[in-house]
């Protein structure tokens, strides 16, 4: 073996130096902390002001009454509570079955066939597609033909956000079902379909749930597609005995727009409370979605 | 009617071949699924035609002129998005100064031992839980905490510093600074996640031959971590900013909607998304061809972003195998 430089060992002459390599080192530890402090003041600011100034204004008549016009004092948003829940619902109903079906295809039918690859590549574009291009493609498709703003086309707006993370989320679920589990059916006889009813998906099913949860948390916090798809609407979704299916309906997050820029307090408190309702049903669907989804195998 | 187990020998044991029922059940749930995967193709062929069609008459009538001219009035029949244009790309660049500095900087603090699990998980649920507020509180939250909170400093910054074209204009409300600042809060999430993916893909030999020459630990991210994951940061980095040029909500109510070209951080901007939440509600059918067509220019500029992003998060991925 000749002399070679051995990289690793720091000369004597070089202490002083090594001393303010460690400084340098504990001082950008100090704001990486800092970093990570900051960042943190937003959530922490926004729950603050949503307890302080959405929690004092909540009640029951707020989650039951129409929303005021103008200089009216009380009032509340239950048409638009309900409003969500029937377009997150009809969105629903169009991007489960639709997402299931399409994952059970990339996963077990043709995996890496032509199409897959195909399908899959759409679905990740689409998670990228901005939110108020679904409303826009929603636009065109119901309410330009229907002539009207109402709830299915909002509807449609959010199944189209929906339906990319349901069957992204739903081909992972899918996949980590062992494949020991499924050869031991396909060795019974089982057809693939018999395989994938009792076996995959009720294996797969928590992680599928998690998946599906999370896509229906981001369709109930989205704003933007409802803007010109359902618009919004006074009045109930109900009234003197007929359904409005077809009309304009009312969302928490478009009223919370609405009203965010009106120059009424009592709408400003309205606001801050329809924020805190929608906040709580988000991160209530999300905690549940990760007890259901823990890793199991 | 075709038995294909037919050539099997019947037994009492539980391993049956299926019946012909079960065959033809088999067959239709195939078809079933197929039917899911087409559905989602014809998704993505019916949005690009529906708003590509709608748009033909604008295109048609407006022409380049359009993507280039930079007076909006539905009054004269004048529409022009450059304004918007600008907007989006300046608005989304900031914020992804603000956020992309935040998130890699969150992202080297939770893979890189600098907390021990528990503690790590605190902060990465709070990143998290950024994740899930809806666009739309946000928004609020931006109108009644950060325009307050920014104004003194943008006051200082203005009569200071007024010179320089960042800071030639007061802050009146609603202004481009605080919209990217709220939007740096939206896409630090997704930035701090494809970062740390990337950063745990380093292999833990790398770090270790890192240390086991001398090096500190600031010394051993910034020149040995940082490098070998800076693909899969950049990836995190461009998809960041694709989530920033879409997002609609929080800068339709904090960035002021005035269509003006300007550098000033605290002037009011438009931008395209912003552009379409405002106009398409009361839009009548003149006006809706020319939304449409501003529409297509955002599918497109959003389009061409988040497909170099994911290419470069492909790459990165075959790299780190």
């Amino acid at each position: 073996m000749q002399d070679q430089p051995v990289v690793s060992q720091p000369a004597p002459s070089l202490q002083h130096r090594l001393a303010g390599r460690s400084l340098r080192s504990a001082l950008l530890s100090g704001v990486a902390w800092v970093c990570a402090l900051i960042a943190s003041v937003p959530l922490l600011s926004v729950l603050y002001m949503l307890i302080m100034r959405g929690g004092s204004r909540l009640s029951w008549e707020v989650l039951s009454e129409l929303p005021p016009a103008g200089f009216e004092m009380g009032g509340g948003f239950g048409n638009a509570l309900v409003g969500t829940f029937v377009m997150v619902g009809i969105a629903a109903l169009i991007a489960i079955p639709v997402g299931i079906l399409a994952a059970i295809f990339l996963s077990e039918l043709g995996p890496s066939s032509k199409l897959a690859n195909i399908a899959r590549f759409a679905a990740k574009t689409l998670t990228g597609l901005p939110s108020i291009l679904a409303g826009v493609f929603a636009y065109a498709m119901v309410v330009l033909t229907t002539g009207s703003y109402s709830a299915p086309a909002g509807g449609l707006a959010l199944a189209v956000l929906m339906v990319p993370i349901v069957v992204l989320t739903a081909e992972e679920a899918l996949k980590m079902v062992p494949k020991a589990m499924k050869d031991a059916a396909y060795g019974m006889g089982c057809t693939r379909t018999q395989v994938i009813w009792k076996i995959v998906l009720p294996t797969g099913m928590p992680a599928i749930l998690t998946g599906v949860m999370l896509a229906v948390a981001r369709a109930a916090g989205e704003t933007a597609p409802l803007l010109f798809t359902a618009l919004f609407s006074n009045y109930w979704l109900y009234q003197d005995g007929s359904f409005e299916v077809m009309g304009p309906t009312a969302s928490l997050a478009v009223l919370i727009y609405n009203f965010s820029g009106m120059p009424f307090d009592n709408q400003i408190e309205l606001a801050w409370a329809a924020s805190l309702v929608l906040v709580l049903i988000v991160l209530v669907i999300n905690i549940v979605s990760r007890i259901i989804g823990r890793p199991r195998f | 009617m075709n038995k294909p187990f037919a050539v099997l020998p019947q037994t009492d044991s539980v391993c049956q071949p299926p019946t012909s029922t079960q065959f033809m059940l088999d067959r239709g749930f195939r078809g079933l699924c197929h039917f899911g995967v087409f559905l989602i193709l014809l998704l993505v062929v019916a949005l690009v035609v529906e708003i590509g069609g709608k748009a033909v008459p604008g295109i048609q009538k407006y022409g380049a002129g359009f993507i280039a001219g930079t007076v909006w009035d539905p009054n004269q029949l004048q529409y022009g998005i450059l304004p918007a244009i600008w907007g989006t790309l300046y608005s989304s660049l900031l914020a992804l100064l603000i956020g992309g500095f935040f998130g890699v900087m969150m992202a080297i603090f939770l893979t890189q031992d600098f907390l021990p699990p528990r503690l790590a998980m605190v902060f990465r649920t709070i990143i998290e839980l950024l994740a899930a507020i809806p666009s739309v509180v946000y928004g609020l939250w931006g109108i009644f905490v950060v325009i307050p909170a920014i104004r003194p400093l943008a006051d200082w910054l203005h009569q200071a510093l007024g010179w320089l074209p960042f800071f030639n204009s007061t802050l009146s409300g609603p202004g481009l600074l605080p919209a990217a600042i709220v939007l740096a809060i939206m896409i630090l999430p997704t930035i701090a996640a494809v970062s740390q993916d990337a950063l745990r893909a380093v292999p833990l030999k790398t770090k270790q031959a890192a240390h086991g020459m001398g090096a500190t630990h600031w010394e051993a991210i910034l020149k040995v971590m940082l490098p070998t994951a800076a693909t899969g940061i950049f990836g995190a980095l461009v998809l960041g900013l694709g989530r920033a040029l879409g997002e609609t909500m929080a800068l339709a109510m904090l960035v002021g909607n005035s269509n003006q070209i300007s550098l000033s951080l605290f002037s009011p901007a438009n931008t395209l998304a912003a552009l379409l939440a405002l106009n398409f509600p009361e839009a009548g059918p003149a006006e809706v061809e020319v939304l449409m067509y501003a529409a297509l220019v955002l599918v497109l500029i959003t389009l061409v972003v988040n497909l170099v992003g994911s290419s470069i998060m492909m790459i990165s991925q075959r790299g780190g195998k």
